[in-house]
């Protein structure tokens, strides 16, 4: 894992102590409100619904068990005992005081973590591929290069007051865990014919009101002109976002009314002026970063099998790990979506004791993930059935990932001020409509992903099913989409037709599985029956 | 009727107009008639409040109710988290912001 | 000529009034002018031999196109001053100061002590610009191994 130097731990430092001096001016008051917001919502807080909200970077979603435990303290000391796991692969805290803010980024600091640029229109944490530094097909770690990423956007002077705000993933592997696409910048580390790596370059993508999936705008940046092309994009991006309107300011705007060759040429235009500007890191920091990555300790001449003869344990087996690049060492994922539960969220007790076994089990490590999860990223597989034991009596060893109780939900009216509708309680009756074992291992794969708004932090545009909250006349009301789907085929949902209830979205959830356990041929997941039956079939049993 | 509410600058808690200083409990909102702006303008520069903005509410059997369910939210609390909310030891609520 | 509250150069201020982007052109002998943010800073690098005073204006603290054109202009080797005028806050001025702006004009005065605080609170930064500061990452690999 990457650690801090005199120099990071400077940088954190010295901005904890500028937001405290800010906080302190806006209490004092000779700060205004309208200047103090856009500079706390680049330290992450925001005003919600209920409090001030705190949003925590995990850059690039990992985490050691020092940080986890943090994490939890956090909880306990200044908000009420819990916390909520993003898709940004962040943690929330719903009930922080303003006068503690300061404290919070300081308690931070200290474990060499900060809620810098977590919102506000500038460049947000890098979020990266869960399983990197672990995954059997990558074909580099992403995470030294998503941390030379960090380093070059925290308090880019330039980028501070952008059109909006701004997403980048950077991946290492053709299967995209991470919804690359989906961001602003998306970058895949690939290799040439010659054995080099660089990055492919994919610019536009986003959710939100008007879906894009990013356009490949340059398939083979240099690694050492890493820096100075990003540079390029953002600069074009600067001068010529709208600004005139806020729903058309992302990237992706620009990048779909310039067309995508318009926008290439510029940022090769301003690319070729950069590369004479000395913006580029030296290689040798790169590899300074990467030194930071190398693998832990493994063991050699593990053995590779499991016992499986507690069946609950074999369930979770199956449907929540992951094969491991080792031999005798696995990937683990924690479900934070156990039956009737509120995605994302975990007790101030849950983390820390997640923070443990982290420790003991995974070389000090953790990771969260875009799907709201928590993963143990090399366990021996000797351990496993120990670690599954001691999560279960956590209810922390839900067997349901990439199931349709796996919903990723943002948390929509119940918190968000931007909110329509709330997701929460949807999320929660369809995990236990479908809670019966049989039902979900009959359905098999299926991402349900839910938002309270277009603002689509919840992914609905990306779920087999989504999900999305609106107002009608003042009382929620629930679209409901079909066909979305993040990674490699990445495709946008349609909306079938007119929206539900609250209850009525749940038996629609369930219309629509029988259409596909009806239509389904052999080993067909949802998603792919409906690529291949279309609309119409589920058209019929939901509205017919 | 109108009502107020915002923010505590420095805790963030949802607070309502009293007609003298703000309070937690919605019950205690009093109807502002035309002077909305003025009072939010005097509060927020002294600091009382921070992000505050007038709601429509009606008056009912058991009080003051913001007429949008967003309201009704910030006034208990969240409905997935009785516990933390306003009345956690009264199961009715909930109903009351459905 | 909006008056600087701060100005960090030995030279004496320009006195004419800084001109539009599109009279600048016409105008042969001016050496001031003012880009509002959306002007094209690379309008006036033909110009900059003549140019002494360069307005970056600011509508409004969200608006960031005037860092751009800023650092457009140093990066073309323009050595005049850059004024930075409008909606100017404490805590722009350092990153201000990043993207080669050498003069203040705040619309509403600035309040000396924070403004000194701000000016000097980075003791390090990430990134390379014109402001000739050394970025964290030269510092990691004095000798400037490129690799
Ligand atoms: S999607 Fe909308 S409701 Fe959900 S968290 Fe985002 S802004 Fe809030």
């Amino acid at each position: 894992m990457y650690q801090y130097d005199h120099y990071d731990q400077a940088m954190v430092d010295t901005r904890v102590e500028e937001f405290r001096d800010q906080t302190r001016r806006r209490i004092e008051g000779t700060l205004a409100e309208e200047n103090f917001r856009p500079l706390r919502l680049q330290n992450g807080l925001y005003l919600q619904l209920h409090a001030y909200m705190l949003r925590v970077a995990v850059p690039y979603g990992t985490l050691s068990s020092r940080q986890m435990r943090m994490l939890g303290d956090i909880a306990d000391k200044y908000d009420r005992g819990y916390g909520h796991f993003t898709t940004r692969q962040n943690i929330q805290y719903n009930w922080i005081k303003l006068e503690d803010a300061p404290d919070i980024l300081a308690d931070l600091a200290s474990v060499e973590m900060h809620a810098i640029q977590t919102s506000g229109n500038c460049i947000r944490n890098i979020s990266s591929d869960q399983y990197a530094g672990a995954a059997a097909d990558e074909i580099v770690d992403p995470r030294p290069y998503a941390e030379l990423l960090r380093q070059w956007s925290s308090f880019h002077p330039e980028f501070l007051h952008l059109p909006r705000k701004f997403k980048i993933a950077v991946i290492a592997s053709d299967t995209d865990r991470a919804a690359m696409k989906l961001h602003d910048i998306g970058i895949q580390l690939v290799r040439n014919d010659k054995g080099e790596i660089g990055a492919a370059f994919y610019v536009g993508g986003g959710m939100g009101r008007t879906p894009m999936i990013a356009p490949l705008i340059n398939p083979f940046v240099p690694i050492d002109q890493l820096i100075t092309y990003s540079e390029a994009c953002l600069r074009v991006y600067n001068r010529y976002g709208r600004r005139d309107n806020k729903y058309k300011a992302r990237i992706k705007i620009l990048v779909h009314e310039l067309g995508k060759d318009e926008y290439t040429r510029q940022v090769e235009a301003e690319f070729a002026h950069l590369l004479s500007q000395g913006l580029e890191p030296p290689l040798a920091e790169l590899e300074r970063i990467k030194a930071h990555f190398v693998d832990p300790p493994f063991e050699e001449g593990l053995p590779d099998d499991l016992d499986l003869g507690d069946p609950d344990f074999a369930l979770w087996v199956k449907s929540n790990t992951v094969a491991h690049r080792r031999p005798g060492y696995v990937v683990a994922n924690v479900s934070l979506k156990p039956v009737g539960g509120i995605p994302g969220d975990a007790s101030a007790d849950q983390i820390r004791l997640m923070a443990d076994l982290a420790r003991d089990y995974s070389f000090d490590e953790l990771r969260v993930t875009h799907a709201q999860n928590i993963v143990f990223p090399h366990v021996r597989k000797a351990d496993l059935y120990t670690l599954w034991q001691k999560l279960d009596a956590a209810d922390l060893a839900t067997a349901n990932l990439d199931s349709i109780g796996d919903i990723i939900a943002c948390p929509g009216l119940d918190y968000c001020s931007l909110a329509n509708a709330r997701s929460i309680p949807v999320a929660q009756k369809i995990s236990e409509r479908f809670a019966a074992r049989d039902r979900l291992e009959t359905l098999g794969e299926l991402k349900l992903k839910i938002s309270g708004c277009i603002n689509a932090c919840g992914h609905h545009h990306a779920g087999h099913i989504g999900i999305l909250g609106v107002d009608r006349k003042g009382v929620e009301n629930y679209q409901l989409l079909l066909g979305g789907c993040e990674g490699a085929d990445t495709s946008l949902g349609q909306i079938t037709g007119p929206g539900f209830s609250e209850d009525g979205i749940v038996d629609a959830v369930e219309k629509a599985t029988d259409v596909y356990l009806a239509q389904r041929q052999d080993g067909e997941r949802f998603l792919d029956t409906y690529r291949r039956v279309g609309m119409a079939p589920f058209k019929e049993a939901l509205y017919g | 009727m109108k009502i107020l509410t915002g923010n505590d600058l420095r805790t963030g808690a949802v607070i309502w107009w009293d007609g003298s200083g703000w309070s937690l409990h919605v019950e205690d909102a009093v109807d502002v008639g035309e002077h909305a702006a003025e009072i939010l303008a005097r509060e927020e520069a002294a600091r009382h409040v921070n992000a505050s903005y007038a709601v429509d509410a009606q008056m009912t059997a058991e009080g003051v109710r913001p007429a949008h369910i967003k309201e009704r939210i910030r006034a208990l609390g969240p409905t997935v988290r009785p516990d933390l909310t306003l009345k956690p030891a009264d199961p009715s609520a909930l109903n009351w912001v459905i | 000529m909006v008056e600087a509250q701060y100005r960090f150069r030995d030279d004496e201020p320009v006195a004419d009034p800084a001109v539009t982007v599109d009279s600048f052109g016409e105008q042969s002998n001016a050496a001031a002018v003012r880009l509002e943010p959306g002007d094209d800073a690379r309008d006036l690098l033909p110009y900059l031999d003549r140019l002494r005073l360069v307005e970056v204006n600011f509508p409004s603290f969200g608006d960031g196109r005037g860092y751009s054109s800023a650092r457009i202009l140093r990066e073309a080797g323009y050595e005049g001053e850059l004024r930075a005028v409008g909606a100017v806050f404490v805590d722009q001025l350092s990153h201000l100061r990043r993207c080669g702006f050498d003069s203040f004009a705040p619309e509403v005065a600035l309040d000396p002590v924070d403004a000194e605080n701000a000016f000097n609170r980075w003791p390090d930064v990430y990134q390379a610009t014109t402001d000739g500061r050394t970025p964290i990452w030269a510092r990691r690999h004095p000798g400037g191994n490129r690799g």
